[in-house]
């Protein structure tokens, strides 16, 4: 019996956030709410695991009331349980509180053998919180996982990615992994999914649920700050090179020149 | 539920421009009568609208609720962290030198850098030849080979002797796993991926820029009364400091607490896997390519270019997710991010998934057939036309200037 705990985030879809290049200010209109596209993943990965050694999977996330969605989603697509950590006291966590927050969140659920976390998600883009719930649950950490290769005896084997290849390393259970896109191909939910995802409860957590200190929750409990925001640098307006192939590639062998 | 309202919108001060409203990724702020509100269910805190009020008119209170390992008195000095592979320090680490220099010299502070591995003495020296002023090395067989759970704690273990106040390591897969420990392990704050770095003259502190939102939107962050205050930086943004052999410094030898030289993880395997050419990260020369080559075997054509300039071979997702080529290979958002100095995108049409990996390159060629294709947008060079006659014509040209 494996107990499997995922952590998901609710992200606005990034490749609808643009910039009104007049008014330099963030376009909104008909931008979703999404479940982070990494964390896919990770929940199509535990029940994977599920499948080959029997367990439970709760899914679990911090956010809005409205961050409810991605568990019902992700019950859908065959997780057992879903639980949300929601409390104004949360709001503005970076990642030091975000972590922290989550960690506690799992002590509470009680027992478990293997987190799983996307690699990131995909507004921040930061990384940090897998690796952060690992510090403060005290448990090994196995980052870009894109292989498990085996699970038995309390021992899990993975494969992770590294700039040059992949790293074959192994850890005892319990553990953390952030898994990569290529580890799977994550499943479409199946219409009994999405019936039972309607009906099912969601277990609603706030931080007085939680053995929690409140200086290290939320905007106060998050050591960075946002100062500025804008946006990025627009690249000059290019050149577009016409004429005959052989004038464009001396062109182009003009520039590679310049930069070599 | 009870409401915090560590945000809040100081009526006598809206004026009611509304630019706080576009600001808000999360559409928190709506307009009532005249003035601009706050949707305390949908705020996150995050701050964005703070810098577009021109009118001060957004109040976030803040308080530091924990005190980080190292304090705000104690703090001295910039430190970069090392990154070693096989007894060779990484060429991240010299471009983390060389803004690490430059941040040292605006504090008026000493520059340090710290490399764990073993047999690493001649490698400490290089750090020095390119900028370093000391370089504290950790040598133990246990920190051959780079591991999160030993690497964090034993790094940990000198940051709390030594009491930096600014520290950088490489967005790297290691930095990345390594320096979210040491976060939490210290009580400190940390950015991701930073793309610029600077010191604010007046509050002394370390402005650390980023993008976010998949590079639709940047992000200046700072970290105020926790020290050290720490950043990734990606790969190939800054320049390699320059390399000095006259240059002198000071090695010193730490030998951590001998408890945490183990390891909760086993090493079984280091597989290398790039297959044609150079690892993508490391590239100063990319060529990519997406839908638009056609078949697997047409691959052939931009692996001949990438050779002829010595340069690396990327792919789009479709291509990735069509089996043509390795996961490692794949630029863009699910993909790697990369910084070239020259990217030519043959056949991609340039969905903003694919263009927040690589829209940071220097110089970014495009070829392509449709003349609508977004690439061209981030191109600074487009050719619309056929890859297969433009290619093989650069490919000649190249070849006929080597001989």
């Amino acid at each position: 019996m494996l107990n499997i705990v995922v952590c998901i985030k609710q992200v606005p879809d990034t490749t609808d956030v643009k910039i009104d290049p007049k008014t330099n200010t963030l376009i909104r209109e008909g931008v979703e709410s999404i479940m982070n596209p990494f964390d896919r993943y990770a929940v199509e990965e535990a029940l994977r695991l599920k499948e080959q050694h029997e367990g439970k999977i709760t899914v679990l996330t911090m956010g809005p009331p409205q961050a409810e969605s991605i568990l019902r989603e992700a019950i859908s697509m065959g997780v057992d349980e879903g639980v949300l950590l929601s409390d104004r006291a949360f709001a503005g966590s970076d990642t030091w509180a975000t972590s922290y927050t989550l960690a506690s969140g799992i002590k509470a659920l009680g027992e478990f053998d293997i987190i799983i976390c996307g690699k990131q998600a995909a507004d921040g883009d930061t990384a940090q919180v897998g690796p952060g719930i690992s510090v403060h649950l005290n448990i090994p950490q196995l980052t870009y996982v894109k292989k498990v290769e085996k699970l038995e005896n309390d021992l899990i084997t993975v494969e992770r990615l590294i700039e040059e290849g992949y790293e074959v390393i192994e850890s005892k259970l319990p553990c953390l992994m952030t898994v990569v896109k290529e580890i799977n191909e994550p499943r479409i939910p199946s219409l009994k999914g999405m019936m039972r995802s309607k009906k099912a409860e969601i277990k609603k957590l706030s931080a007085s649920d939680l053995d929690v200190k409140a200086e290290y929750l939320g905007l106060d409990g998050s050591p960075t700050q946002v100062v500025k925001i804008f946006s990025p640098p627009h690249r000059q307006k290019g050149e577009m090179l016409e004429g005959e192939v052989s004038d464009i590639a001396e062109k182009l062998f003009s520039v590679i020149k310049e930069i070599k | 539920m009870k409401v915090l309202k560590n945000i809040q919108i100081l009526e006598d001060k809206c004026v009611g421009c509304q630019a706080c409203l576009g600001a808000c990724p999360y559409g928190a702020i709506y307009m009532e009568g005249k003035k601009a509100k706050i949707d305390y269910d949908k705020c996150t805190l995050c701050g964005s609208c703070i810098s577009k009020c021109k009118f001060e008119a957004i109040k976030i209170e803040k308080k530091a609720g924990f005190k980080s390992a190292v304090s705000l008195e104690e703090a001295k000095g910039v430190w970069v962290l090392a990154e070693q592979k096989n007894n060779k320090v990484q060429s991240v680490s010299y471009e983390l030198l060389n803004k690490g220099r430059e941040l040292a010299d605006d504090l008026r502070v000493e520059l340090t850098a710290i490399l764990l591995g073993s047999d690493i003495k001649e490698e400490a020296q290089c750090l020095i030849h390119r900028g370093a002023d000391k370089v504290i090395i950790i040598e133990d067989t246990i920190l051959n080979h780079y591991q999160s759970g030993t690497y964090s704690a034993v790094i940990a273990e000198i940051i709390k002797k030594y009491k930096p106040e600014i520290i950088l390591s490489g967005a790297t897969t290691i930095g990345r796993s390594l320096v979210p420990r040491l976060a939490i392990k210290l009580n400190t704050g940390l950015t991701a991926d930073c793309t610029a770095l600077e010191i604010d003259k007046e509050k002394k502190l370390l402005l650390q820029t980023r993008p976010a939102f998949g590079g639709n939107i940047m992000a200046t962050i700072m970290c105020q009364n926790h020290r050290p205050q720490m950043a990734t930086v990606r790969h190939k943004v800054f320049a390699e400091a320059i390399e000095d052999q006259k240059r002198k410094g000071e090695i010193i030898e730490e030998k951590p607490s001998s408890e945490l030289l183990c390891s909760d993880i086993i090493l079984k395997d280091i597989v290398e896997e790039i297959e044609e050419t150079i690892n993508i990260t490391e590239a100063d020369i990319i060529v990519a390519a997406g839908r638009g080559v056609g078949t697997k075997e047409n691959l052939s054509i931009i692996e001949e270019l990438a050779k002829a300039l010595d340069g690396a071979v990327a792919a789009s997702r479709s291509i990735v997710d069509a089996g043509w080529i390795p996961y490692s290979h794949q630029v863009g958002q699910t993909g790697r991010t990369v910084c070239p100095k020259l990217y030519i995108a043959c056949g991609i049409s340039g969905q903003i998934q694919h263009l927040v990996g690589m829209q940071s390159s220097d110089v970014i060629i495009a070829i392509n057939k449709n003349p609508d294709a977004p690439i061209f947008k981030v191109a600074n060079y487009g050719v619309v036309g056929d890859l297969f006659k433009i290619i093989p014509a650069l490919i000649k040209r190249i070849q006929s200037s080597s001989k």
